[in-house]
């Protein structure tokens, strides 16, 4: 399904702008666009929310209630939210913007042999909500089937921007709830086979050169928190070759349970802990997604990645999340080299340093 | 782990029917029952590299005239700091060698003479390069002016009346002696940039090593190596006549190149024809002088003398671009991803580390396409005038009965070559028979029977105790010989899992393939498309190969044997110094080869196989 109006694709090569995808959606085609693939999925615009938002007439309604309102009237605050988010929820979504989020939702799904669970998460634009993360942690719905739950979700998200909290930090900020609009983005759940991070640095010395890779079975939770011994890989960076390799114990395995909701931990047999979790080319593959994660935020990258099991060979890496990486990147870039400069004694002290 | 040692020469045993095999080489050569024990405390690495097979008593100039060449810009040209030269002796016919430290007292009193010299030739050295390209060619070309010719039964009568009063046996004694001299001569330039090639990679190897902790020795050579080099630019030669034989259409002249004369003759009289005969004998000079071989053995083939050689590799290149392959080396492409690896390693680096490694770089990529380049020079080209001449001496004393095959003086010592023509004069001169047709074929009959029985056995590929660890610069880089390597060849090395052979990681990738084992040149014509190529050691004519197989494994060599430096310019996975490849892979079997790695499993061997070096199987495991 081609991406339009409503409906933009992460990988539907649109130029993403903040006003039509809000900051996590932007952000997501972005990366997706720059190589660095996060769970697939698309985001339903503020034009969507704008037209569902017309069509349901009730945006007069809204800006009398809030009319007056104080934000140190707490009770009455959460009242007023509620009955907004009540209003809001109980509107149909008009037929023809309903439809192309179904479909939207079918192409998405028609990407994996059988239907996935998906999370559902509002996407702000910067100026309507406290802060990104906030929207993010708040307004996310995991685990969901089929598409009313989908439709359903997107219109609580809708709501959220009308939250107690939401409506008390505009009131505060003196933010006009004229305008205000919402994206959302609707996501793979990821199915993690295989898990880990990736440095884009030696963390023993701060080596540059190299890309360090510790990775397991199942979710990356178990390798971040440390609760397995995760196989050790360093690469060069400029080539790709291995240029260390430690097997990890990798004892366990936490695995998502889709009738539970929820992760379950299960051993891992002797077989694949004696072996590498990462194939040769799927160690490539994180290697220079790492690579080009600190291309594009220029500087060393920390990223969490996973191998998602229902997507194809060749597409199911997946970035999960890039942060500078400040340790050891504080460090300055070149190790102090021999000093003096380029002589005919640097090359004698290279030559004796051999035999040392 | 216990620390294993190699055999001690005395403790080799001797072939079958090679008894007595110390007395076919000069006395100089081999170990001495007086020096036992100071030979026997010292480390003695087997180069197979240089010399895979027996020496003849009379091939043993090359391994003397190199090693000692080598030796002496260590010592007394460049006043290498650390490093003397390399000792070297050969038993049971192969060559072994020893390299020389400098006493750790006298390490800081070479080091000004030791820069000052350097300096000079790293300051100066395009000018001292071209100086070196005319006294290369000035030394073959006063080579290719020697001559062996029958003596006349009677001095002409010009020298009569000119008054010479020689009879022309000086000349045929001059001659011999100067070609001697000569092939010393161009061993002498030979070595005259090649230490500089590697102190100069060196130098920005430990650099790299110091920035990039663990940088893989692959990048490094990759930034420095030529793309473009003349040692391609014979096979680059055939693949331009391949090429022009197609855009006239006269691929059906090729049918049979094996069949020289009838080759050319045919493609003489096809349209367009003449055109091709003249680029082919444009292309011979110099490009011709190239062997099969690696220069160093009297039975060398040389594409100049053997066309069918080139005919056939350019046949094969025709029937390539006939089936639509593309055959040239994809130069751009290669140089590009130089330039993007160079650029991405330089990135890393700020401010005066930048700087260095721009200035060291720069140094090496300047210094060391030499190491690539002077192979042609010296052991193609000037070797190829060489073996030739030899073998015309040795067709003129064959006539004149002294041995029973034409190329028998390759039993011989040098110097017994000069006493064998004195004798040859002597007899002429005063009107008698020579002693040598008496004397020479039972001897040399002697001789061939000990060659031979030494060729049923491999080398050690070490002798006596080796050192904790190797540290000697050149003995690193030239031969691969490290510490590592030698703790593998004593089967005391990290096991490859499943089986298998450890080398070098010396050109990237991983491909599974069939092998195809050759063991010397004359196999080189078994080789069929997408095979694995898995040799002792390979030789730069190979080149017509690399764009037929899949990957190539073998015995000996380093980062910067000829194997891995074409591999790598080919893309190919490469796999060298697995110490014993070819003797333990088979033809057919199916390989997995890791050039990333550096290991060699064997797909199908009925069980798993770790092997260390040649001839040191039933030595190191227990």
């Amino acid at each position: 399904m081609e991406s339009n109006q409503y409906i933009q694709f992460f990988d539907g090569g649109i130029e993403p702008t903040l006003e039509a995808l809000g900051g996590k959606g932007a952000s997501l085609v972005t990366m997706t666009s720059a190589g660095m693939p996060v769970p697939p999925g698309f985001v339903v615009t503020t034009a969507a929310f704008d037209e569902f938002m017309a069509a349901a007439g009730i945006t007069g309604q809204i800006q009398d209630l809030l009319k007056g309102l104080d934000p140190q009237d707490v009770a009455q605050v959460d009242k007023i939210s509620a009955e907004i988010r009540a209003g809001i929820c109980s509107k149909p979504v008009p037929q023809s913007l309903r439809a192309q989020t179904l479909a939207a939702y079918e192409s998405l799904m028609s990407r994996f042999g059988d239907a996935v669970p998906v999370a559902v998460r509002s996407s702000a634009t910067a100026e309507d909500l406290p802060d990104a993360s906030f929207a993010g942690q708040q307004d996310t719905y995991l685990w969901l089937e089929g598409a009313k739950a989908v439709t359903e979700h997107i219109r609580q998200c809708w709501a959220s921007l009308f939250t107690s909290r939401a409506i008390i930090y505009r009131l505060k900020n003196s933010i006009p709830t004229e305008g205000l609009s919402m994206a959302v983005v609707v996501q793979k759940m990821v199915n993690s086979r295989v898990a880990g991070v990736a440095m884009t640095l030696d963390p023993a010395n701060g080596d540059r050169s190299k890309i360090t890779i510790d990775s397991s079975y199942g979710v990356g939770e178990m390798v971040v928190s440390g609760q397995v011994t995760p196989d050790n890989i360093v690469l060069d960076k400029v080539t790709l070759a291995i240029v260390s390799e430690h097997l990890g114990a990798k004892h366990a395995e936490l695995v998502p349970d889709r009738s539970a909701h929820t992760l379950i931990e299960r051993e891992v047999d002797q077989d694949r802990r004696a072996r590498r979790s990462l194939s040769d080319d799927e160690l490539r593959a994180v290697a220079m997604m790492a690579k080009r994660a600190e291309k594009h935020y220029k500087c060393p990258q920390d990223i969490e990645w996973a191998l998602d099991a229902d997507l194809p060979d060749g597409e199911n890496l997946l970035l999960l999340q890039s942060r500078p990486e400040t340790v050891h990147s504080s460090r300055p870039a070149s190790p102090k080299a021999a000093a003096g400069g380029f002589s005919l004694g640097s090359i004698t002290a290279s030559l004796l340093k051999t035999s040392a | 782990m216990s620390l294993k040692s190699f055999p001690k020469p005395s403790e080799l045993p001797v072939p079958a029917g090679a008894e007595g095999w110390e007395k076919i080489y000069p006395y100089y050569l081999v170990f001495q029952d007086k020096l036992k024990d100071a030979e026997d405390a010292k480390f003695w690495f087997c180069d197979s590299q240089h010399w895979p097979t027996v020496f003849k008593p009379f091939e043993t100039i090359g391994g003397e005239f190199a090693v000692k060449c080598l030796g002496q810009y260590n010592a007394r040209h460049l006043m290498i700091p650390n490093a003397n030269g390399i000792e070297f002796r050969i038993h049971l016919g192969y060559l072994y060698m020893s390299p020389i430290p400098v006493p750790e007292e006298k390490i800081a009193g070479r080091v000004p003479h030791f820069e000052q010299r350097v300096g000079h030739y790293f300051q100066n050295w395009d000018e001292l390069l071209r100086q070196w390209h005319v006294k290369v060619r000035g030394t073959i070309d006063e080579m290719e002016t020697l001559s062996f010719t029958k003596l006349p039964d009677m001095v002409p009568m010009e020298d009569i009346t000119t008054g010479k009063a020689k009879d022309g046996s000086e000349v045929l004694l001059e001659n011999y002696d100067r070609l001697i001299q000569l092939a010393y001569q161009n061993w002498q330039y030979h070595f005259e940039f090649l230490n500089l090639g590697y102190i100069a990679y060196l130098d920005f190897f430990n650099f790299c090593k110091d920035v990039f902790p663990n940088i893989p020795d692959q990048s490094i050579a990759t930034m420095v190596q030529g793309v473009d080099m003349e040692l391609f630019r014979p096979d680059d030669e055939l693949k331009q006549l391949a090429k022009l034989a197609v855009e006239l259409g006269i691929q059906p002249a090729f049918s049979n190149t094996d069949d020289v004369q009838a080759t050319l003759d045919a493609i003489a009289v096809a349209p367009g024809g003449r055109r091709w005969i003249r680029q082919y004998e444009e292309a011979q000079d110099p490009w011709f002088n190239f062997t099969v071989g690696n220069g160093f053995y009297g039975h060398d083939k040389y594409w100049k003398e053997h066309q069918e050689i080139p005919l056939g590799y350019i046949a094969d290149y025709i029937r390539r671009l006939d089936e639509g392959q593309q055959i040239m080396r994809p130069t751009e492409e290669l140089i590009a991803e130089k330039e993007r690896i160079v650029g991405e390693y330089r990135d890393l680096l700020d401010g005066e580390a930048q700087a260095l490694f721009d200035a060291k770089r720069g140094l090496a990529a300047t210094a060391y396409p030499y190491v690539e380049n002077h192979n042609f020079y010296i052991e193609h080209w000037t070797m190829g005038v060489f073996w030739r001449k030899i073998r015309e001496l040795s067709r003129m004393m064959h006539a004149e009965g002294f041995w029973t095959e034409p190329d028998d003086l390759l039993y011989l010592t040098r110097n017994e070559v000069r006493d064998a023509l004195f004798d040859l004069v002597t007899g002429w001169g005063v009107g008698a028979e020579p002693i040598g047709p008496t004397y020479w074929p039972e001897e040399i009959e002697r001789r061939r029977g000990i060659v031979d029985a030494l060729k049923t056995a491999r080398p050690a590929p070490a002798l006596n105790t080796p050192p904790a660890s190797i540290t000697e610069p050149f003995t690193r880089m030239l031969w691969g010989i490290t510490t590592e390597q030698v703790q593998q060849w004593l089967g005391a090395g990290e096991e490859v899992e499943g089986g298998g052979l450890r080398g070098m990681a010396a050109s990237p990738g991983v491909v599974e393939g069939i092998a195809r084992v050759v063991h010397d040149s004359d196999q080189l014509a078994e080789v069929r498309q997408g095979e694995i190529l898995v040799a002792t050691v390979t030789a730069p004519s190979w080149g017509p190969i690399f764009g037929k197989i899949k990957a190539t494994v073998t015995d000996i060599g380093g980062m910067m044997s000829h194997a891995a430096i074409v591999c790598r310019e080919y893309g190919l996975p490469a796999v060298t110094g697995t110490g014993s490849a070819s003797t333990t892979i088979k033809t057919g079997q199916r390989l997995r080869v890791d050039g990333t790695k550096g290991t060699v499993q064997i797909l199908d061997a009925e069980e798993p196989e770790l092997v260390a070096g040649p001839g040191t199987h039933s030595h190191s495991h227990a």
